[in-house]
Order: structure tokens, then sequence, then C-alpha cells
């Protein structure tokens, strides 16, 4: 008797956290889907009626036992890849996913050739007799000016 | 009547700043021709004109809202006799035309001002500095006249204007334009310096001291304008979040990292003469991505909550006043920055090198958020396909770029100029170690993650760098013949600038930190008696009672929460009907604390009396505004520096 | 001075986009499942709830589905150009009634005409979740083996009638059913 009720409790606990989990699930997938209506929100913020009908086929799939990436995949079908916000990573997308870096490394290597030229600049042989001489006289002319 | 007589002041506005930014220019190329002075000078007068005619105008569009004078097309559309009288004021910015009358209008009082404490600079300098923003106004002084008119008439005039946009009838809406085109415009001031730089030749260290001022106020400004929009949207459109990564905000948010990178650089410049080229680029692109955001905005090429109304008349004006504009300055960028010379060296481990890292860190960052926001555009144009590029995307990106930041942040202070040795950060070890063990500490207080980790561990690495910073700035004066408050006095304002600025950074990423990880949101369906539990506190909802507002009726629900049996508060969120229709619009209820917000929002209501409700608990939310203050708060700082308040006559 | 023209040269490839962008509408998302068979389903009739219309009843013919209901206003004015397309028999006119009461959408059809061999009844959307609907009015034409060639996003206009449908079916038409 005691076994059944704790077997009882223990698939009461599960079905509690799963179901916890899945509204977890649930709300996580929501917010990686755009709302085709008003197209400035996920579909989790949206009051559209469009977004709480693909909210409720968010909940029934995951309930269902379909993962994270099928029901992506099923949205991606039917609405294309507009209905994502974390954009997919194909060959049209690989500019934009790594484009960061490169802009980083770009800038990196700028950076880089500057700074060499510049060390380079500073270990060139010192001013002339001549110009040193020229910028004193200049330098002098500016003092007598008030 | 007054709305024709506004029309025309904006005509002879037109005149003026064509005048203002043609002649000094123009004689500024030939200064040793006789006329050239005469010439020059027309350019303060003529700035002063036209921000009396712009004011002028500016205040007949209010008289007309004011008024309610519905036979002005612009004002029937956008206000009601029901809206109360402030919202009528701020109304004049609430859409495409008057919101544009607004950024001319905050155009000519910076040049106005420009032109007022600009007579310790030489002649050319000026004639130069007002010529250009001369020509911006005349730009946009041809935009608002052939195609978005605020006075346009609408006759017969409506019975009724179809009234503001009601999630514009807020505080937080009135303040927002304003701050935020401060700082777009005021960047313009950047602008026209470095062109006037570019055209003269001349990119010195006085220079840079004449442009940091003007840009520190125009980003300081840019910085609450931005702020001030998170936070409206925040409480007023109740979902709780308070950044999208929407087009627009991003609109504003590349100009200001473009901005940040500015006024550093400009430090550089100023000190030490180095990094010329760079800043007068960083200052041709701020502005240029001030007016991409116009651009964006108003063309209808993005989706955005934002967006104003659209028409591709108006999209293909921008558009080609921005080619003109940004692709004439970068033609002569091309053509003078390679004589303008290189300025003083520095070694590979100095302030200077890592200021330059700095640059290309911030430089890298606007770049990805222009082309995440850009991109869906890109592979439409080449018919490749539609895709979204939203939040999921900016967070991978962004917080992988930005972390580098932080973490030389705290290093660069330590720096000297032209060449730091080891022993400059040697100290910053023990600051290194127990910023990690901090981080530590609070992440098992709150339930760790290594992100969690990463984000605290860095602000503390910031704020215990920059305390670690002033202490030893202090000690520097240590003679003991001088006290502490005599110490503590004569540090400039620069100095605290950026301490306190440096500082905000580290409490908003406490904030951002905090809140994206230990964040708790719920969505539940509730009627008059349930209840709910969101982490320690207890949310009753006691009722729903019908309110009435001065342009609006609502449903506003009563929520009593309680933590551990202690009655906390009563929130009473609403959802609010306009009489002039259109989607009900949601107040949200939020109880601010310092360690966190409740926030409740009602969502749809799915059976009469049957609400479903969004709860939440956001630990530590409100260290993101502080931050943001602290950060604009150090900006005013570094602008107000004695340095720059220059006596008349000294150059 | 390469080095310094970079700028301007990314600047113009930037304005070049943008130029086309003007043209473009980002608002509208173009169906995936064009060139794809037209997602199976079997609903109730609108007018006879006790008979079923699906796909299957459509097979080897050129089709054309209109997703339409009473609370659309846009439906309204697209309505004269299906009872139009009705009239001239290009081809049979299937009608989804999305998201609708039964008597709204029987009262609507009543009042306005009814340009439809029959309309299906997807009360809860999910036909329409399935082809892709966004936002009402919407068409679908069909070819014979079943696969979907053509999607109008909003309201059909008379010169995307004549212009697009009316070639588009002409065609299909000529094409076999079996394959």
């Amino acid at each position: 008797m005691v076994k059944l009720i704790a077997a009882l409790m223990m698939t009461l606990a599960l079905v509690a956290h799963a179901e916890a989990d899945l509204d977890k699930r649930a709300a996580a997938l929501e917010e990686e889907l755009r709302c085709l209506v008003c197209q400035n929100q996920t579909i989790a913020d949206s009051h559209a009626g469009l977004a709480s009908d693909l909210r409720r086929e968010v909940r029934e799939q995951l309930a269902q036992g379909k993962s994270e990436q099928e029901v992506l995949d099923f949205m991606v079908q039917r609405y294309g890849d507009f209905v994502l916000y974390r954009p997919p990573v194909k060959s049209t997308t690989w500019l934009l996913w790594f484009g960061p870096f490169l802009l980083l490394a770009a800038g990196a290597l700028l950076l880089a050739s500057r700074l060499r030229a510049a060390r380079a600049r500073a270990a060139e042989a010192p001013p002339s007799e001549e110009a040193l001489q020229r910028a004193r006289a200049l330098l002098d002319n500016h003092k007598e000016q008030p | 009547m007054i709305p024709e007589i506004g029309s025309f002041a904006l005509m002879l506005a037109f005149c003026v700043a064509l005048l203002q930014g043609v002649m000094p220019l123009f004689a500024s190329l030939r200064v040793e021709r006789s006329a050239a002075a005469r010439w020059m000078a027309v350019a303060r007068p003529a700035a002063y004109a036209q921000a009396l005619l712009v004011t002028f105008a500016f205040a007949c569009l209010v008289q007309a809202f004011v008024a309610n004078d519905f036979t002005v097309l612009y004002v029937a559309s956008h206000s009601n006799s029901l809206l109360p009288l402030h919202y009528r004021i701020s109304a004049v910015w609430g859409g495409h035309e008057g919101s544009l009358l607004l950024w001319i209008q905050i155009l000519v009082l910076w040049t106005a001002a420009v032109a007022v404490f600009s007579r310790q600079l030489p002649a050319e300098v000026v004639a130069r500095v007002l010529g250009v923003m001369g020509l911006i106004s005349v730009g946009f002084l041809a935009f608002i006249l052939w195609t978005s008119n605020p006075f346009e008439r609408l006759l017969p005039g409506a019975m009724e204007g179809q009234d503001l946009n009601p999630l514009l009838q807020d505080i937080g809406m009135i303040a927002h334009p304003p701050l935020l085109y401060m700082g777009y415009v005021g960047f313009s001031v950047a602008f026209a310096f470095a062109i006037a730089a570019l055209i003269g030749g001349q990119l010195d260290a006085a220079w840079a001291r004449w442009s940091r001022p003007w840009t520190l106020i125009a980003w300081t400004f840019m910085t609450l304008g931005i702020f001030l929009g998170s936070f409206w949207a925040y409480y007023e459109l109740g979902w709780g979040g308070w950044w999208f990564w929407d087009a627009v905000e991003n609109a504003s948010f590349m100009p200001w990292l473009v901005g940040t990178a500015l006024i550093h650089s400009l430090s550089v410049t100023e000190k030490r003469g180095s990094f010329k080229n760079w800043t007068v680029l960083l200052a041709i692109m701020a502005f240029a991505l001030s007016l991409l955001g116009t651009f964006l905005v108003r063309s209808g090429v993005l989706t955005s909550v934002h967006a104003f109304a659209t028409d591709p008349k108006r999209g293909l004006f921008i558009l080609v006043f921005l080619a003109l504009v940004v692709g004439a300055s970068l033609l002569l960028y091309a053509w003078r920055a390679p004589q303008v010379g290189l300025g003083g060296r520095f070694a590979l481990f100095s302030r200077e090198s890592l200021l330059l890292v700095n640059n290309v860190l911030l430089v890298a960052a606007a770049g990805t958020v222009l082309l995440g926001t850009l991109y869906p555009l890109f592979l439409d144009a080449l018919d490749m396909g539609k895709i979204s590029v939203g939040p999921p995307y900016f967070e991978t990106v962004f917080v992988p770029l930005m972390a580098p930041m932080l973490l030389l942040l705290a290093v660069g202070p330590f720096l000297r100029w032209k060449q730091a040795g080891f022993k400059d950060v040697r100290s910053l070890r023990v600051v290194g170690v127990a910023a990690v063990l901090l981080a530590l500490a609070a992440a098992f207080a709150v339930g760790a993650s290594p992100l969690l980790v990463m984000g605290l561990a860095l602000a503390a690495w910031i704020l215990l760098g920059s305390v670690w910073h002033l202490l030893q700035r202090l000690r520097v004066f240590e003679d003991n013949r001088t006290r502490f408050s005599h110490r503590l006095s004569t540090l400039p304002g620069s100095y605290w600038g950026m301490l306190i600025a440096h500082a905000g950074i580290g409490v908003f990423v406490i904030g951002v930190t905090l809140v994206k990880g230990r964040e708790i949101s719920h969505d539940v369906p509730m009627q008059s008696g349930d209840m709910h539990q969101v982490g320690d506190y207890n949310f009753r909802f006691v009722g729903l009672q019908n309110v009435e507002g001065p342009n609006y009726s609502a449903v506003r629900g009563t929520f009593d929460v309680t933590r551990n049996g202690k009655h906390i508060t009563t929130l009473l969120p609403e959802k609010r009907q306009f009489a002039s229709g259109g989607m009900p619009m949601t107040e949200a209820a939020i109880d601010r604390g310092p360690t966190r917000d409740l926030y409740l929002a009602l969502g749809e209501e799915v059976k009469p009396g049957n609400w479903i409700v969004r709860i939440q608990h956001k630990p530590f939310v409100a260290w993101i505004w502080a931050g943001a203050l602290l950060i604009a708060f150090g900006g005013l700082l570094a602008a107000l520096d004695k340095r720059y308040r220059l006596k008349k006559g000294k150059a | 001075m390469k080095r310094f023209i970079l700028p301007l040269g990314v600047f113009v490839a930037l304005l070049g986009f943008l130029w086309v962008g003007l043209r473009l509408n980002p608002r509208e998302v173009p169906s995936p499942l064009i060139d794809k068979s037209a997602p199976a389903f079997a609903l109730a009739q609108l007018h006879l709830p006790e008979r079923q219309i699906g796909t299957r009843d459509m097979a080897g013919q050129v089709w054309i589905l209109n997703v339409w209901a009473s609370w659309c206003v846009a439906c309204r004015q697209e309505h004269p150009v299906l009872m139009e397309m009705a009239r001239l028999k290009l081809a049979p006119i299937v009608g989804l009634n999305y998201k609708d009461s039964r008597d709204d959408g029987i009262a609507n059809l009543q009042r306005a005409g009814d340009p439809y061999m029959v309309s299906a009844f997807d009360q809860d959307g999910r036909v329409g979740i399935d082809y892709g609907v966004y936002g009402v009015p919407e068409t679908f034409v069909i070819d014979k083996r079943g696969v979907i060639r053509y999607k109008q996003i909003g309201i059909l206009t008379p010169d995307v009638v004549t212009g697009k449908l009316i070639p588009l079916i002409e065609k299909l038409n000529k094409e076999a059913g079996h394959g």
C-alpha cells in the first residue's frame, strides 16, 4: 500500500516537474519566434490571434515529445526563415554570423600595422642639424609674440 | 493664418541657412581676398537669424496644437481636443513632420550656441563650422518644405483630431525625442569641426580641445535619450523587457558607440596630438550614423515598432541627402587625411595603444549592430531570401565582443601616455583576484552560471579598478603638506567624469547580468481570488474595477503582494482603451526596489474576469538605470572641466 | 591613399543597398511553400457541416484556395474580384473560412455573394498555419498535381488577376495531371 502511494506521488511529482519544465521550454522557444502579424515582437509577447495560435502549437508539440529543433523546423517549413529571430547558419548567413569576428580581426590587423609603423617611425634617424636650427628659429619667433 | 506664417518663417529660414552655408564657407577658402572677412562674418548673424526664425515657426506649430486647430493636417492626425495640455504640446513631435521640425529646432539652437561660444576661435574656423552646420540646415529645411511640411492645411478642417498615439501619452515619451535629438544633432557639431579641420588642413590638439566639450555634451544627451527610451519601454509596453535590438533602437545605439570611441579619441588627440585621422573619421561616422538613423526610421526600409508613416519619396530625399553629406565628407577625408600628419609617437604598451584598441572594439561593435540591422535588407535586395535578425543573434554576438572591452576598461587609466611599464598595472593583479572572488561569492548567493560569474567578475573588476585608481591618484599628491580635501578638490572634472562614467558601466553590467541571468517570468491565467507564487513573493488577485481617465477608460486589476506573510505592496495594472479607438494599451504596475523590481501586467482577457497575467521578478534591474545615469553624469562632469572654459581672446 | 578611400567605398556600397531597399517591402513574408505540395487537409464544409472538403477532392485539376473571414475588412474589397473570377470560370475556387464563426461566415456569403465552389471551415486556424497564413486575405493557386504554384498575400486586384493569375492558370491547365 505504501509502495503504491509512493509510486503515485512520484508520478505526480514527475508530471508537475515535467509541466514546469514544459513551461520553461515553451517560453524559451516562444522568445525565438517572430510574430508575423505585428512583426516587432516575439510570439511570447504578442497579443495577436496568430501569436496565441502559434504558442498553442509550440506547447502541444513539445508535450507530444517533439524536440526544440523539430518545433522550429515546423515553423520554418510554413513561414520561412523569417519566423526565426535567430537566423539559421547557412551559406547566405555566413557573413552575418562570422562578420563581427571578421570585423574584429580586420580591426586588429589594422591596429597591428599602425602600431608597427609607429614604432618604425620612432626608430628613424633624429632630425638634421639644419632642421633643428629652423625649429629653434621658429620657436624664438613665436616666443616674441604676446 | 498662423500656420501660414509659420510656413513662411521656415522658408525664410531656408534662405538664411543657404546664406549661412554658402558664403562663409566659400570665403574661408579664399581668406586672403578682401571681401573674405566680411563674408565670413555673415556666419554668426545668420546663425542667430535662423535660430529666431525656426523657433518662431516651432512656436506657431505649438500654438496650432494648443488651440486644437484641426484645419492643420498634422494637428488633426496627431491630436485630440480631449488630450491634456502637456500632451498636446508634446504631440508636436509625435509624428514625422513635427519631429523633423524638432530636429531642425535643435539644430539651430546648437548652431547658435556654437556661434556664441566660439569667440576664441579663428575667424576661418568659425566660418567653416557654422557654414557646414548651415548646409545641414539647408538639407533638412528643404526636406521639410518640399516633402513634409507640418503646416499643410486640411480643408475642410476635421471636426476632431485622430488623437496622439496612446503609447506616446506619457512623460517619458515627452522627454525622449528631445533628449535623443540633442544627441543626434549634437554630433553635427563634432562633424562640422572635423570638416572645418579637413578643409583648413589643420588638425591639431587645439582643434581637439575645441571639439571635445561639444561632443561630450552631445554624447551625454544621447546617453540620456537612449536611457529614457529604454526606461519608458520597460514600464509602458507591458512585456517587461527594456531592449529589443529593434532597428530603431539600434539606430540610436550605433552613433552612441561611435560617439564613445570619438570622445576617447578626441582626448588622445587633445593630449598627445595622435590619432588625428582616426578622430576625424570617427566624427564623420558618428554624424553619418545619426543621419542613417533618420533615414532608417522614416523611409520604410526596415520594419520597426518605431517607424513613422512612410513614403518612398521621403525615403529617397533623405537617402540623397545622406549620400551628399557623407559622400562629400568621406571624399574630403580621402583627399585631405593623408596630408594631415601623424602626430605623437607611442609605444606598443601605452595608454594610446590601449585607447586605440578601445576604438577598434567600439567601431567593430557598431559595425556588428549595423550588420545585424541591415542584413535582412541585404539579402532581400540580392533576392536571397527573407530572414529576421533579432535579440538571439545580437546577444550571442555582442557579449563576446564587449567582454574584452570591459576587461581593458579598468586597465586603461593606469597606463601612462607614450610609454607604459608593467609596474603601472602590477597592482591590478590584486584587484583582479578580488573581483573574481567577489563575483563567485555573489554568484553563489543568487545562483551561479558561467555567464553570470563572468558578468559579475567584469563589473567588479571595473568598479574595484576605478576605486583603486582613485585611491592611487589621491596618493600621488601625498606629500603630507597638502590636506586630503585639497587633493580631492583639485582633481579635474575630466578625471571625475571618466571615473564616474566607467563606474557607471560597471553598475550597468551588474544590472544586466543579474536580470538576464536570474529573472523569473510567469504568464498565468488568473481570476479574482487566485494566488500565484513567484520566487519568495505571493501575488493575490483581489479584483477588477473600471476606471475613467481624461481620454480613456480602463480596466484596473488589484493585486496584493506578500512575502512570508508580510504585506509588501498593492499593484494596480491597467488595460486602457482610448476614446479615439485603436488597440488597448497596457499600463504595467511596477514595485521598484534597489535589489529587485516586481513587474505585473495584464495580458489578454481569455474569459470574462479571467486574465492572463504576466508576473515578473527582476533582480537588480534598477542598476541598469542607475548605471546609465552615472554614465551620463560622467559625461557632463567631463564636459564641464575647467580647461574647456576659456576666457575670451585666448586660443 | 588606398586606405583612406576605403570608408567611402564601404559607404557607396551601403547606399546602393539602401536605394534598392526603398523599393522592397520588408513586411511581406514570401511563402516557402511555393513549388511544394499543398499541405493536405480535410475539413467540414461551411454550409454543410456533415460533409467534408479537402485537398484530395481537388486532385487532378487546377484550383484556387482563398483564405477569408467575415471579420476581415480587406476581404470585402477583394470580394467583387472573386465574384468576377467565379463568373469567368477560371478555376474552381475553394474558400477557407479562417477563424470565424459558422453563422457569421454563412451570413457574409449570403449578403455579399458566394464565389466559392465550396468553403471549408477552419475554425481554429490549424489548416491556416499549415499553409503559412499570417494575414487575411491570402490566395493560393494549386496545380493538377497538388503543388502550390503561386501565393497572393493580401487583396487580389484586377491587375493581379489579369497579369498573373490568368496566364498562370492557362499554363497550368496545359500541364499533365500526373507525374
